[in-house]
């Protein structure tokens, strides 16, 4: 009983912040068909930022529960500023290139963001802890979970929740729709492509950004972490459809609940069984679960 | 006509080619010294910039003739050493062609490096291929001199049977009537080892110990909230656990966020590099080692004293485990060269290997002596404490020292061999 709750909250809580990563990853593909391998780096720029201002404010004696805003304005202003670089400094002038073109930009991309990360921070590890104690933890049994890890369903929850509204709901994102479906027949309609594609880049930036920034208080900020995380991304929008967000989340929901139910009762195949599960639904539906059938173009 | 140029430029850019593929000796007085640790990755921070930061500081006083004796000499056999670095980042193949490079192309006298197991076990092989003097000065899976003797090789640092016996032992003295642990090791060779080793030594010292759960989470995952459910769910005395860098500190945040390491005592067998960098997140009676008698458990002789007084004034911090490991390797190398100067005042390859091999020598840490895997591998005592704060201050309390002898196998007698046999000839008192 304790071990089948174990693995309900902790898959949950793992998909949550899976969720919050490829949510980003998955939007961008889906608009602008670039595999954005600098996901990564924006993630990375978005946990370093949030440690760093964290541990300024809390230094300058400021109230513990105001870490919280200056974690979000933290992951604000990363994923702004580091999308907008990445959009308008190179992807700008690489769009209509082949996808596999984009994929090998953005990777150049992520390793010269890598190197940039050193320069900045260093090769130390920051740790910024106190907004995850500070919310203290619940008791279940034997167990016990961290509020704050249980928030984090919250935050993927309301993230999914606005991405769908403002998908489905509102005008732009039918504009970003119709983009999504068929981006020649939206700019002959009268549809400012590049401006959707600016917007798209830097939420999914702010995204990425986001959930680095939610993951800094948990872990230790180290180098490497944003090439760490693209490689789970990568397997959840891949198992959900590229491209789609609803795939993104039920893909990070198989990962999550398949990893915390490994760990549960055979630790042995942790590491195996993310992969296990994607070749598994690949070998079923190869484009992904909720890849869209493409529209044969005459 | 363009058939001529092409050929031109084709000519010209073989010659270029072929220059930068020939050896470039060194300067005849010079010597040297390729230096290989991670400058990047996530084990830089921990591991790497430390061990850079000591081999930067002992080459450069050495040079200058400035460290104490039996080092005061300048030089190696009285040659300058001239480092050549080298990032170890990248894995094992990108390791081998590095090192390919620095032999074959960059000409080095020797090679003092590599942290990671699995650099160390793809490379073994290599140098002697390339019959080139190497020291591992850091990696710790005791199988590179188990399973084959070398000539060109030597380490240096201790292997990690001896981080994973240590702990054995040291619990059983604090806590005899210990029945159940657990276990968290990241899933690769140094995880897996340091695990198996330490379970295994466990249960022959006391047989009857339970495992709870052994977590193999993968190395770099961070996140550990699974895990520590599932460590929740099995109520052990103590999680053993040879987590490193943001990995541990990382498991640490996380395990004392959710009460975990309130109720299960944590043996953190390479917690030494977090002590300072963490203090207020690691609980007091931690078991805390640091792979040997390195940082605060080192000795109380001339060597360490201007050793940390050096690299503190010179680094704003106080050297770690990895900067130990460093520091020795390359005074192994002099130790060794010197010793050859009596026999040839201007000793070769094969002199200095003769040298080092079983030899006995000083370092911050204390008298290193290469007395197993045929006189290439090193042993040293092994240390464990308990995490205090003393004034707000991190501090290691219940210190218990084992002799080398009573940590590392005899020679000859690997190290699953001396577990299953339960240790004998080992001497701890």
């Amino acid at each position: 009983m304790f071990t089948l709750t174990a693995i309900l909250v902790d898959g949950t809580i793992y998909a949550s912040w899976l969720f919050i990563v490829a949510a980003g990853l998955t939007l961008v593909y889906g608009v602008m068909r670039i595999l954005n391998l600098a996901h990564g780096s924006l993630y990375a720029v978005g946990a370093y930022t949030a440690a760093s201002a964290i541990t300024w404010y809390l230094s300058a004696g400021h109230a513990p529960a105001g870490s919280y805003l200056v974690l979000l304005a933290a992951a604000l202003a990363a994923g702004t500023v580091t999308g907008l670089l990445i959009e308008r400094g190179v992807l700008r002038l690489m769009y209509g290139r082949d996808e596999v073109v984009m994929i090998l930009v953005t990777y150049a991309v992520l390793l010269i963001l890598e190197d940039v990360i050193k320069l900045i921070w260093g090769v130390e590890s920051y740790s910024a802890y106190q907004p995850y104690q500070l919310l203290g933890r619940l008791q279940f049994g034997p167990m016990t979970f961290a509020n704050y890890d249980l928030a984090l369903i919250a935050v993927a929850a309301a993230v999914a929740i606005a991405m769908w509204w403002t998908l489905n709901r509102t005008r732009r994102g039918k504009l970003l729709l119709v983009v999504i479906h068929d981006r020649e027949m939206s700019a002959a309609l009268g549809i400012d492509v590049t401006r959707v594609f600016v917007v798209t880049f830097l939420i999914g930036g702010v995204l990425g950004a986001a959930a680095g920034a939610l993951t800094a208080p948990v872990v230790s900020v180290v180098p490497g972490i944003g090439v760490e995380v693209i490689v789970l991304a990568f397997a959840v929008v891949v198992i959900g459809g590229l491209g789609s967000v609803q795939g993104a989340l039920v893909g990070s929901l198989i990962v999550g609940i398949a990893r915390a139910a490994a760990v549960h009762l055979l630790p042995e195949v942790e590491l195996f069984v993310i992969y296990g599960v994607m070749c598994l639904v690949l070998a079923v539906r190869p484009a992904g679960l909720f890849a869209r059938p493409a529209a044969r173009k005459i | 006509m363009k058939g001529n140029k092409a050929m031109h430029i084709g000519l010209a850019l073989g010659a270029v080619v072929a220059a930068a593929a020939a050896p470039v000796p060194a300067v005849a007085q010079d010597y040297k010294l390729g230096l290989v640790t991670f400058l990047s990755g996530g084990a830089a921070g921990p591991f790497g910039i430390p061990a850079r930061n000591a081999g930067e500081l002992i080459v450069d006083a050495i040079n200058a003739g400035k460290v104490p004796a039996p080092y005061a000499s300048k030089g190696i056999a009285g040659r300058t050493i001239q480092p050549v670095w080298v990032d170890e980042a990248g894995g094992p193949s990108k390791q081998v062609t590095e090192y390919r490079a620095l032999v074959q192309k960059q000409g080095v006298d020797a090679v003092i490096g590599y942290i990671s197991s699995g650099d160390c076990l793809a490379l073994a092989p290599v140098t002697e291929e390339l019959k080139k003097l190497t020291i591992f000065f850091d990696c710790g899976t005791p199988r590179v001199f188990e399973e084959r003797p070398y000539t060109y090789l030597f380490r240096t640092g201790p292997t990690a049977l001896m981080d994973s016996l240590g702990a054995a032992r040291y619990i059983l003295a604090q806590n005899p009537g210990v029945a159940k642990v657990n276990g968290i090791n990241q899933n690769y060779a140094w995880g897996q080892d340091s695990w198996n080793d330490f379970i295994a030594s466990l249960q022959k010292l006391k047989p009857g110990v339970q495992v709870g759960t052994s977590q193999m989470p993968k190395i770099f995952a961070g996140q550990y909230s699974a895990e520590i459910s599932a460590l929740q769910l099995q109520n052990a005395a103590f999680i053993h656990s040879s987590f490193w860098g943001g990995d541990m500190e990382s498991f640490v945040q996380q395990g004392r966020a959710r009460g975990l390491l309130d109720k299960q005592v944590a043996i953190l067998t390479t917690g030494e590099t977090a002590m300072f960098r963490i203090p207020e997140q690691i609980p007091e009676g931690t078991v805390i080692g640091g792979r040997g008698p390195y940082g605060v458990f080192a000795p109380d002789n001339a060597l360490n004293k201007w050793f940390r007084e050096q690299y503190f004034n010179r680094f704003n911090t106080w050297p770690t485990y990895p900067s130990y490991k460093m520091a020795q390797a390359i005074l192994g190398l002099k130790a060794a060269a010197e010793k050859a100067m009596a026999k040839n005042p201007k000793p070769a390859e094969a002199d200095v290997i003769a040298a080092l091999e079983h030899l006995s020598f000083e370092a911050p840490s204390g008298t290193v002596k290469m007395a197993i895997g045929k006189g290439h591998q090193a042993v040293q005592e092994m240390v464990y404490g308990r995490f205090k704060l003393q004034g707000g201050k991190p501090a290691i309390v219940n210190v218990v020292r084992y002799p080398a002898e009573c940590v590392n196998p005899p020679d000859g007698v690997t190290s699953e061999q001396w577990i299953k046999q339960g240790f004998p000839g080992a001497k701890c008192n």
